[in-house]
């Protein structure tokens, strides 16, 4: 590969050593600037989060009104996809360890998804966030089970990925389990078994948690909810024949409870399905939301990938840029940036992945200004097209071919070059 | 990871109901919610609220702390870790409690002293403000009273050393102890002794106790051998001293020559961790996990050493108080650069900030 066809070639190392240093500086100065501001933001968006997941809970606890089931719905999804997003993906990241919390610390954290946090800090922060669009180092790339580069080689199987794309985007935190595992490392032999049981046993906790909670718990509560208030208003005094006959048999106490069990089943048990359906969709929404941003973060037309030749000797300068052209931003309000963790600024938490999110819109207009300046893209762009252009990607790369398409900035990209 | 606060004295009761509920809230706890109600019922840390600051003198204030639960008690002379939170980011230092544990209103207070330059004294005693929010850590240490305080005390106190005696001298006021107390107290400036007034109460007071005022800025630093004139029966007493190193190394040195050092007891502010003059050869300190030796040269942390190295060390209070710092060691000597006793381990837990390597040590991370 010819140096020319870099993405950056046009910028001499000395320059690259400049434009570190001014990246240092951005980093430097918010990191020297954290304070009381930015701790209110974070506490702030837990306590949202934990009033939503409350009010969530409190009106399915009537899910059997649909109203109430699809308000209900709506706030736990939402409290999921906040929780997820700008509190457990960035403090995960250690955003939020400078204040030196307890309770908020990456050391400390553990969210409502499938994946452990340890696992996922080791898969995300160290590999992704380290390899950051390398091919056949980055493992986001394709997750493994995708081809989203033209470089990747085709395979028959990947015909069946536009489909496999809609179960992942569903199922989506279950898949990021199973991809923390990194299968290919146990298939090539290279994972310790004892590391896969440990992790395997990691992934079924947070399943059980799930399972419990979700699907056995809260339906639970509800239907006793219901059961309790239903009684309330048509109280129903059981038969002094029927408590006598109980006895007769010797078993009050356990026909007592047979009996309130059978009533929960009967008064309850419409509204224990709501609560299961009512869970089951707000986690299915929020895989949906996290699997658009995520992807949006790297797949889109506009971000480079690099061959590992690329990468050999690479400066920090060089880690800079391919951070800045290896992701691309979404636009949008305050509200999506909140409730997208802030990764509609994945370029800029690419660049600073342990700056606290909240500060990422600040530092952006910087950003872009040092790529305007040095002559590099600043990859952004709606929802709607740049989730448009993942989703082409995923189809296209089914089939066999397919080309890098034309990058913006200076640089074209290489076949894309070759082939003007 | 950070600091936590002690576990605060819920009823098992209570406990035992939230580790039921556990699973309908996991990965979050009931006290997750529960503390959007009130910061204070968590059960996880003992929490206070400020009540009021009054402005003591010479710089400093005392802080009066409601905590959540009912306070676990103290004994006159014990210190307690507390955590603020400053600009955002949490502290934890260790203040002498100056309140009796005796006090009818249930609250507990500290007395720190403005150090400049410091980051948590100047905020306690210039911007805490009456509902804000503190943690509290365990009480620790054993500068205390015994339980029946035989017959001649004598208390020998300089600056802010007074803190930890004035919960002392509190708690024997009522219980008519005070009937054979010596109190020498240095202080720079007159106008400057915290708690001066109500020293001289305690004097008006207790016929039997007397207080020995030392100004140093006017008539010099107190030397033992003065304790003759002031204190001549200073022998036959059970002594409790509490200021700057340098006071308490020049009792120590007395009391070894001319006393009993079993009746001489002392706390010192900051425990002399490493430093100048330190003893033993230092070592290095294998990381086993990042496959990292650390040179550790004498009197140095392995915290420090580990720290230099580049190497992520949990920490917290870095005087061998909170226990934020553990670290097992594999094998290896290593020395209490507080005590300067050296110990071989093998697969223990200890404090990386107040130990440092004799030899060759490897620490698990
Ligand atoms: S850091 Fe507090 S005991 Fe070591």
């Amino acid at each position: 590969m010819s140096p020319t066809t870099h993405p950056f070639a046009h910028l001499s190392a000395e320059r690259l050593d400049e434009l570190a240093r001014e990246f240092d500086a951005i980093h430097d100065e918010v990191r020297a600037d954290l304070g009381e501001r930015d701790r209110r933001y974070i506490t702030g968006v837990i306590r949202l989060h934990r009033q939503i997941a409350v009010a969530g809970r409190a009106l399915l606890l009537g899910s059997r009104s649909k109203a109430a089931w699809a308000a209900g719905t709506g706030c736990l999804a939402v409290a999921k996809i906040l929780e997820n997003m700008e509190i457990g993906h960035n403090v995960l990241h250690g955003q939020w360890d400078w204040m030196n919390d307890p309770y908020i610390h990456s050391s400390t954290w553990d969210w409502d998804t499938a994946s452990t946090a340890a696992a996922w800090k080791h898969s995300h922060n160290f590999i992704h966030h380290t390899y950051t669009n390398i091919r056949g180092k980055d493992k986001d790339l394709g997750y493994e089970i995708m081809r989203i580069d033209p470089h990747q080689k085709w395979h028959p199987a990947y015909l069946a990925q536009p489909l496999y794309n809609l179960l992942l985007m569903a199922f989506f935190e279950w898949g990021v389990a199973v991809h923390d595992l990194d299968v290919e490392a146990i298939r090539a032999g290279e994972k310790p078994l004892k590391d896969v049981w440990h992790d395997i046993k990691g992934i079924s906790g947070k399943a059980r948690d799930q399972i419990l909670k979700d699907y056995v718990g809260w339906p639970l509560v509800s239907a006793l909810a219901a059961t309790a208030a239903g009684r309330l208003v048509r109280p129903e005094p059981r038969s002094r024949a029927r408590v006598l006959a109980d006895r007769a048999r010797g078993r009050r106490r356990k026909g007592a409870l047979r009996a309130q069990l059978a009533a929960v089943r009967r008064e309850g048990g419409g509204t224990f399905a709501a609560t299961f359906w009512a869970d089951f969709t707000a986690n299915i929404i929020r895989n949906l939301w996290a699997h658009s941003i995520i992807f949006c973060g790297h797949f889109p037309d506009q971000t480079y990938t690099f061959s590992q030749e690329e990468v050999r000797d690479e400066t920090r300068g060089g880690w800079y840029v391919r951070q800045l052209v290896g992701a691309a931003n979404i636009t949008g309000s305050p509200l999506f940036h909140l409730l997208s963790g802030n990764l509609g600024y994945q370029v800029e938490h690419h660049l600073f992945p342990d700056m606290p999110s909240s500060r990422y819109a600040e530092i952006a207009p910087r950003v872009r200004d040092i790529c305007h300046r040095y002559g590099l893209p600043y990859n952004t762009g709606p929802l709607s097209r740049q989730l448009g252009t993942v989703h082409r990607t995923i189809l296209r790369l089914a089939f066999p071919g397919g080309k890098p398409r034309a990058k913006p900035g200076p640089y074209p990209g290489d076949e894309v070059a070759r082939a003007a | 990871m950070a600091e936590v606060g002690m576990r605060p004295p819920a009823s098992p009761l209570r406990r035992r109901a939230l580790r039921a509920l556990r699973w309908l809230f996991t990965p979050l706890r009931p006290d997750d919610y529960l503390e959007l109600i009130n910061p204070l019922w968590s059960t996880r840390e003992l929490r206070g609220l400020v009540e009021r600051v009054e402005p003591e003198r010479g710089g400093a204030a005392t802080v009066l702390i409601r905590p959540g639960y009912d306070w676990v008690g103290h004994r006159p002379g014990q210190y307690v870790r507390l955590g603020v939170v400053i600009d955002g980011v949490h502290h934890w230092r260790a203040y002498s409690l100056t309140s009796s544990p005796d006090r009818a209103d249930g609250l507990i207070s500290i007395t720190p002293k403005k150090v400049d330059g410091g980051v948590v004294s100047p905020y306690l005693v210039e911007r805490a403000r009456p509902g804000e929010l503190v943690r509290l850590g365990e009480v620790e240490g054993s500068f205390t009273l015994p339980d029946r305080p035989g017959r001649g005390l004598l208390f020998v106190t300089a600056g802010s050393g007074i803190t930890p005696v004035m919960s002392m001298l509190r708690h024997l006021a009522p219980s008519a102890s005070l009937d054979d107390v010596v109190h020498v107290h240095s202080a720079r400036e007159a106008d400057g002794v915290i708690f001066g007034e109500e020293l001289a109460e305690l004097e008006r007071r207790h016929a039997g106790f007397r207080l020995e005022l030392r100004i140093t800025g006017r008539d010099g630093r107190l030397t033992p051998d003065e304790l003759d004139t002031l204190c001549p029966d200073w022998p036959e007493r059970e002594t409790y001293a509490c200021g700057p190193g340098e006071l308490l190394d020049a009792l120590q040195a007395h009391w070894k020559r001319h006393g009993d050092t079993g009746r001489l007891h002392h706390e010192r502010f900051q425990p002399v961790v490493g430093g100048e003059g330190a003893e033993g050869s230092g070592g290095t300190v294998r990381f086993a996990h990042r496959n990292l030796d650390a040179d550790c040269p004498p009197g140095t942390p392995i915290l420090v050493a580990g720290e230099n190295a580049g190497v992520e060390m949990p920490f917290g209070c870095r005087v061998g108080v909170c226990h934020t710092c553990v670290l097992p060691i594999r094998e290896g000597r290593i020395r209490d650069l507080r005590t300067n006793v050296v110990s071989e381990k093998h697969n223990e837990i200890v404090r990386t900030c107040v130990h440092g390597a004799e030899g060759r040590v490897t620490v698990e991370l």
